[in-house]
């Protein structure tokens, strides 16, 4: 007899015991993989020189949050979200995307870097950037950004890339123009392809780094339909954006930056509703 | 999400192909038959006459099979140059933007110096100056290199090299940095290493940008080329001059080397031009 039959023999008359076995490890697996909280940071303070432009940001987002930052020019929106995958250092604190902390180290010049290159190029691919000003790859078409790093990042197939580009493209509407050069599309086309680049990663968060920003006012429409409904599917998301009426719909969580701390956070109705802080309700009826 | 229709806000159509020749601007059929387009196409045609007629061209028959191979020798020195100049001239151009202050300090000191001096003093400097200093190494002598070193053509690759990769280092630089760097930025941002980052953006981008100028130098380069025949490698110059020698006659021999280097120059420009057009940039 072996002892995978012997055990059950032994849980037969314990129908609790069996429940707890062959059901638990399971449980407790995909516990593990997917943790509530997507990203978290912890007292980031990013200092330009003698300008300190974040002082101690915490911020969690969860699974399917859609975090909107507001805040005036100049308090540090873009910069925190730039700090989330490193592109700007931050001078201190840490960034834990997906249960993962990225390992820092002094510089030597009072600042931090990443102290593993390797983790953060592999954390990065789980973040989805969008950029103000698209940032499309010029020499490529739009089919060739959308597939560019699934297949020389990700080590996709090429055919497998291009099935799941396509079916983006076509979501965000642009399929008829995937052999396109974006230098020949419209603003508001090409941050939709950048989208959809982003997308193609399969990212556990998406960033939007004020998407609509560089566009002309026609063209903000089309760019905040595909944004609003990639929030109706509950993806995980932070928006940095002046779009105030927008951030209000689809935000489940507003947080307000000033002058380089959150100065208040809360649900959106709460934030534009009954602003609590001097500088919000100022921020506030300066853009109404 | 998919039923939702975007607007298509494609602006007009305000394209062209910069550089490139559009079929509206090739001449037309009729276009050909414009009184000032006849007086002129009348006086080439006499023009070309004369020159068949009245010059002596009984030489060519002779000499067809040497001119031929002169043509090679030329087209492999500007291939060999220009290929092997411009794989020393990315790393020239990539350090002077990216590099540690040591190696940024000796490509900008490498560039100035050859750019500064002719081609003609490099050459020469290499053929008569190392030339004449390697056979006094007897290890040099016996070594599998030598049967190459004593001859002239790798003095005149190297010099030609060396030249070229200087000035298209100066040339990448600028294209390097000249790539958007938010460009650069979205790779970082999807986690592209370094490598792969250089590889798939910012190299492609950087030679995209500086095509129209590598069409201009490789031109350049061809035109460099016949300062090899002050070294005894007999490419297409050598060979005409050695016609004028044998036959005495002096102005045809040049005017036939005259049409062969426009015909290679425009070969050169077409083959660039396509390379262009691959990649369509738009234009005001």
């Amino acid at each position: 007899m072996t002892g995978k039959n012997a055990a059950r023999k032994e849980n037969q008359g314990n129908c609790f015991h069996a429940f707890e076995t062959g059901i638990l490890p399971l449980a407790g697996r995909s516990f593990m993989t997917i943790p509530a909280q997507a990203i978290a940071v912890s007292q980031l303070h990013k200092r330009f020189g003698p300008l300190e432009v974040l002082k101690g940001v915490s911020l969690t987002a969860n699974q399917g949050d859609v975090i909107a930052i507001i805040g005036g020019s100049g308090s540090g929106k873009s910069t925190f979200l730039r700090c989330i995958n490193m592109l700007e250092l931050p001078t201190a604190g840490t960034v834990t995307i997906h249960g993962e902390t990225i390992a820092m180290k002094k510089d030597g010049r009072g600042g931090q870097m990443p102290a593993d290159r390797k983790q953060v190029e592999r954390l990065r691919t789980q973040l989805g950037m969008v950029f103000q000003s698209f940032n499309l790859w010029q020499h490529m078409t739009i089919l060739q950004n959308v597939i560019e790093v699934p297949v020389h990042v990700l080590g996709k197939s090429k055919a497998e890339a291009i099935e799941t580009a396509e079916a983006l493209l076509r979501r965000v509407g642009l399929f008829e123009k995937r052999d396109a050069y974006p230098a020949f599309l419209s603003g508001g086309q090409q941050q939709r392809a950048a989208i959809a680049r982003a997308l193609a990663i399969q990212p556990l968060v998406m960033l939007f780094d004020e998407p609509t920003s560089a566009l002309d006012p026609q063209l903000v429409g089309e760019v905040l339909t595909v944004i609003g409904d990639l929030a109706k599917e509950k993806r995980t998301m932070i928006l940095v954006t002046h779009e105030m009426k927008f951030a209000r719909n689809v935000a489940n969580h507003i947080v307000f930056l000033a002058d380089g701390v959150i100065e208040e956070q809360g649900p959106p109705d709460e934030i534009f509703g009954s602003p609590k802080s001097e500088k919000l309700k100022r921020f506030i009826s300066s853009i109404h | 999400m998919t039923g939702v229709p975007l607007p298509d806000t494609t602006p007009p159509d305000v394209t062209t192909h910069a550089m490139a020749i559009l079929p509206e601007d090739l001449p037309t059929a009729d276009s050909f038959f414009r009184p000032h387009r006849i007086v002129l196409i009348l006086i080439a045609a006499v023009l070309v006459f004369c020159i068949a007629w009245f010059m002596r061209w009984d030489w060519i028959p002779q000499y067809l099979p040497k001119l031929g191979h002169g043509i090679i020798v030329t087209l492999a020195m500007l291939f060999s140059t220009a290929i092997l100049g411009f794989v020393l001239a990315v790393p020239l151009g990539l350090v002077q933007v990216t590099g540690p202050w040591p190696l940024k300090a000796l490509a900008k000191t490498f560039c100035t110096i050859i750019r500064g001096t002719p081609l003609l003093l490099q050459l020469w400097l290499l053929y008569y100056g190392l030339g004449s200093l390697f056979p006094q190494f007897p290890a040099i002598r016996q070594s599998f290199l030598w049967p190459y070193l004593r001859e002239s053509w790798p003095y005149g690759v190297a010099a030609l090299t060396i030249s070229f990769a200087a000035y298209e280092g100066e040339v990448m630089r600028g294209a390097f940095a000249g790539v958007p760097a938010g460009e650069l930025e979205a790779a970082r941002a999807y986690g592209m290493s370094r490598w792969t980052m250089f590889r798939r953006i910012w190299l492609p981008r950087a030679i995209h940008r500086a095509l129209p100028t590598l069409n201009g130098e490789t031109v350049l380069q061809l035109k460099a080329t016949p300062l090899v025949a002050t070294i005894t490698v007999i490419d297409v110059y050598a060979v005409i001059s050695k016609v004028r020698q044998d036959t005495y006659i002096t102005y045809e021999p040049l005017l036939l080397l005259a049409l062969i280097y426009m015909c290679l120059t425009g070969i050169l420009v077409m083959a660039f031009r396509y390379l262009e057009n691959r990649i369509p940039t738009r234009g005001a």
